[in-house]
């Protein structure tokens, strides 16, 4: 998690005038904002192949012949995908790595920002580079790539057997496998998809699919005895190291762990798992019947139900509370504990919990314009854009950012100036 | 006409059906059909059972029946008593070669097109009918090659053409490059959270057809839609695992492409001219998930293209001059009931439309959906000889004088090629967007 005790929490505001690079470049992309919301930055097209990032008005001395996927890492880190001369690597803060490949992509972030890793391509050869540091080994292809949360292990689903287009009994044999660090496991299947690294980093899960029919969970390479008509993502328990994914059986859903049922009743559908901070509780989006969709928690779903989706299931820091966006015909909704914020919204993200529990804001949109609401009131101001709020540590003043009229603005206010 | 022996023969060759029942025995076969039976179907396909009275108003319906001189081995009804009566007879104790010939009508000779559904007294859907076949074939590992390949294909990478996770981005990265030598600060915004529109096309775009990124790039920048693309998996909406009945591998993929429009906070989903795409998004895939609609709304090319001319954000400078004839396709028309929306968008970009008959949602499927074109090159002879009357059809549109042939879905569009080329139809065939991009009003072609 990233410390925001040293982040300025004095109440007021600073300004950037954002809308005057546009003035400088060719284009000016979409910006980003820091986590602190001390810079905002875009890349910025100088001519003709020669791209630059523009932090706060301050260009980046190396130029570019392209930029893309411009983001902050949760510490704060300024990171692009850059290519020169036809090659590519990661820039942080204005730096390219050494190392550079035939293509890079898919950025990721560990939970501190302190580590980044992302897919690579070389020679038509696939894996993965950690803060510039490639894989030894590559492979055929590569696919569902991760990082484990504290930013020391990478994994993905690789290609360990050659094949060509249209051997499918070859393919049928089992021409996949998930690797950790790059290192393969032994067992092949027909596929693997979305991998999940333990906390403690020792074991490594993932979606597998014996043949075309069984499906399971495998974990260091070893199947669950236990094989389903199919299963979702795999999400480890935070301290009992054990893996627990969504399962089909008879045309229904619930959650295993280790090949087990451990929810009494199954859903017309069940993904997007996620356990409480602390272990104790387990959520999941369910649809406990055809066409209604829901949060259940520990297997109990809200009586709360929505027509077209939930997504950004959140539990609180102190795993008390469960927030998630909901989406009722072109309508989305807050939702927190069961009950449905009054505001019906054109867009919602992923909620935010104040550190006590007690306050839950979130970015939103409403008639065209972005601000920010929190427990259920919008803030006054209707924005260009804004991005997501934070807490102060002690729960009392929201960090807001946003744009407004071409200025980029920082402000720490009261929670209770829109809370109430 | 048809040759009988040499088609057989052709067939005989499919290692993905050959390979597949050389495994079987009847005991293994029996388990399945029952399996299947009994574990995956219910009211629907008993009522369809009971009710049948076998009196043939479907066959008319059909262009292989109608093509083949009315050979009732060809008729709708005449495919199920072939496949699944004989299977539901039998309590599943069916021979491997049954299963052989079975996998041949279900995915060859059926397009599962509807426009039977439409000529039966009770509504009966042989289409449903048909996929409840495959799904027995799939069970049984007995699918075409080709088609199976396919299925492989998106369950590796969540596209249908092998394209690796980087090549998609580089190739919209080259695409948007190119495109800039036309509109020198057009983009094509990749992974921008929070964009109007995701655009989703399917995975023979960015392999072999490049340019229709190219120009909705260019529609897209032209009429200030603000888009998005997503740099990862789930930007292909294509879906031949609905085809093959690999149900749990076509929910997987449109998981994948629903999730990653929610990633975007996109509100709605346009997609390229694609019609099994249309009704894997918004009819197969999504029920199948438990979302009775799409739970991103999703807007078929044809609609958008409407919604953009009716609303002025793209002009015609020059309407195109070439008479041309509009094919409507099946998924999107008689499944879509996008008919009208697809006169205007043909009305407002081209001097001279000239209907087919018959039209809307009686069209004649083009004898490559329903995954017929994917079962590949072993059953192209096949489909032409099964679509003679399309080609009647086209001759007849082309006598009015139709020069070139719309057709606003990808496997309408290569499956009309083959018949074109092979009856000597000779008519050009074009998408929409190849239409919209030439006759459009775009800015002029200088540094910005
Ligand atoms: S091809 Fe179409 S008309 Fe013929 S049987 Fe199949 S669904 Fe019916
Ligand atoms: S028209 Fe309907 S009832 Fe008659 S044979 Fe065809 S499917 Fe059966």
């Amino acid at each position: 998690m990233v410390d925001t005790t040293n982040w300025d929490w004095s109440p007021g505001e600073k300004r950037i005038a954002f809308g005057e690079w546009a003035g400088k470049y060719r284009w000016v992309e979409e910006p980003a904002a820091s986590p602190d919301g001390e810079t905002v930055a875009a890349i910025v097209n100088i001519d003709e192949g020669e791209f630059s990032v523009c932090a706060n008005g301050e260009q980046w001395e190396s130029v570019f012949d392209k930029i893309w996927h411009l983001r902050f890492s949760p510490a704060g880190r300024l990171t692009a995908l850059v290519s020169e001369t036809g090659e590519w690597t990661v820039a942080v803060d204005g730096s390219p790595w050494e190392a550079r490949f035939g293509y890079v992509w898919n950025p990721l972030f560990s939970s501190s920002g302190e580590s980044i890793a992302v897919a690579i391509q070389q020679d038509m050869q696939y894996g993965m580079a950690v803060n510039g540091a490639a894989w030894q080994d590559t492979f055929a292809n590569a696919t569902y790539f991760i990082l484990s949360p504290d930013g020391t292990r990478t994994a993905a689903a690789v290609q360990t057997v050659d094949f060509d287009s249209g051997e499918i009994h070859k393919f049928q044999e089992g021409t996949f496998s998930a690797a950790l660090d790059g290192k393969p496991w032994d067992a092949n299947f027909v596929n693997v998809w979305s991998l999940a690294i333990s906390p403690d980093g020792s074991k490594l899960a993932a979606e597998v699919r014996i043949n075309l029919y069984e499906y399971t969970i495998a974990v260091n390479g070893k199947p669950w005895e236990k094989t389903f008509s199919c299963v979702w993502e795999p999400a480890f328990h935070p301290t009992r190291n054990s893996a627990v994914a969504p399962v089909r059986e008879a045309g229904q859903w619930t959650l295993a762990e280790e090949g087990s049922p451990i929810w009494q009743r199954s859903f017309v559908q069940l993904w997007q798992q996620a356990f409480s901070p602390d272990g104790s509780r387990l959520a999941a989006v369910v649809a406990p019947r055809y066409g209604r969709w829901t949060v259940a928690v520990d297997g109990s779903p809200w009586s709360v139900t929505f027509a077209d989706m939930v997504t950004d299931v959140v539990f609180s820091p102190d795993s008390r509370r469960v927030a998630a966006v909901a989406k009722d015909g072109e309508i989305y909704k807050v939702v927190a504990d069961g009950s449905a914020w009054g505001l019906a919204l054109d867009m919602a993200w992923q909620p935010v919990f104040s550190p006590d529990g007690r306050h839950l804001a979130a970015k939103v949109e409403k008639n065209g314009r972005y601000t920010i609401a929190v427990d259920g009131r919008l803030w006054d101001r209707e924005c260009q854009a804004v991005w997501d709020p934070a807490f102060s540590p002690d729960g009392s003043l929201v960090l807001l950012k946003s744009l407004e009229d071409g200025v980029y603005f920082r402000r720490v206010i009261p929670v209770a100036d829109i809370a109430g | 006409m048809t040759e009988p022996a040499q088609q057989s023969e052709t067939k005989a060759q499919d290692k993905g059906i050959e390979v597949g029942i050389s495994k079987l025995d009847v005991e293994r076969i029996e388990k399945v059909v029952t399996g299947v039976l009994k574990g995956e179907t219910g009211a629907r396909l008993k009522a369809y059972v009971e009710t049948c009275i076998h009196c043939g108003l479907c066959s008319e319906a059909c262009h292989y029946y109608l093509s083949h001189d009315k050979d009732p081995h060809y008729s709708p009804v005449g495919k199920v008593k072939q496949t699944l009566w004989e299977m539901i007879r039998k309590k599943g104790r069916v021979s491997p070669e049954f299963i052989k010939t079975a996998a041949v009508i279900a995915h060859t000779e059926c397009n599962m097109c509807k426009r039977c559904a439409q000529y039966c007294p009770f509504g009966i859907d042989i289409a449903y009918i048909i996929s409840v076949v495959r799904r027995i074939i799939h069970r049984l590992g007995a699918t075409p090659l080709y088609i199976q390949d396919t299925a492989h294909s998106h369950s590796v990478t969540m596209n249908q053409m092998w394209v690796k996770a980087d090549e998609w981005p580089d190739t919209l990265q080259w695409q948007e490059e190119e495109a800039q030598a036309e509109i020198p600060t057009l983009r094509i915004p990749l992974e921008k959270e929070g964009a109007e529109v995701m655009y989703s096309v399917i995975g023979p775009e960015p392999k072999f057809q490049a340019q229709l990124i190219y120009q909705a790039a260019i529609i897209m920048d032209v009429a200030g839609v603000n888009w998005t693309m997503p740099a990862t998996i789930g930007w292909d909406n294509s879906d031949m695992a609905m085809y093959t009945g690999d149900n749990e591998l076509m929910g997987r993929i449109k998981r994948t492409h629903f999730e990653t429009a929610a990633r975007l906070k996109v509100k709605k989903i346009v997609m390229g001219e694609c019609g099994h795409a249309f009704r894997s998004v918004y009819d197969m895939g999504n029920r199948w998930l438990g979302w009775k609609m799409p739970p991103i709304r999703i807007v078929h090319a044809i609609e958008f293209y409407y919604d953009l001319l009716k609303e002025g954000r793209i002009k015609i400078v020059k309407k195109f001059d070439q008479p041309v004839t509009l094919h409507d396709p099946c998924n999107v028309v008689r499944g879509g009931g996008l008919g009208e929306k697809s006169r205007y968008v043909a009305n407002a970009i081209c001097e001279k439309v000239i209907e087919m008959v018959p039209n809307y949602e009686h069209n004649y499927c083009c004898c490559a959906g329903g995954g017929v074109i994917n079962c590949g090159p072993p059953y192209k002879m096949t489909r032409v000889n099964g679509n003679r009357v399309k080609a009647e059809q086209l001759f007849s549109a082309k006598t009015k004088g139709a020069k070139v042939l719309i057709a606003p879905c990808h496997n309408c569009h290569s499956g009309l090629h083959d018949i074109v080329h092979h009856y000597g139809v000779g008519l050009d065939i074009k998408f929409f967007a190849d239409i919209i991009y030439a006759c459009m009003e775009k800015p002029e072609a200088t540094e910005a």
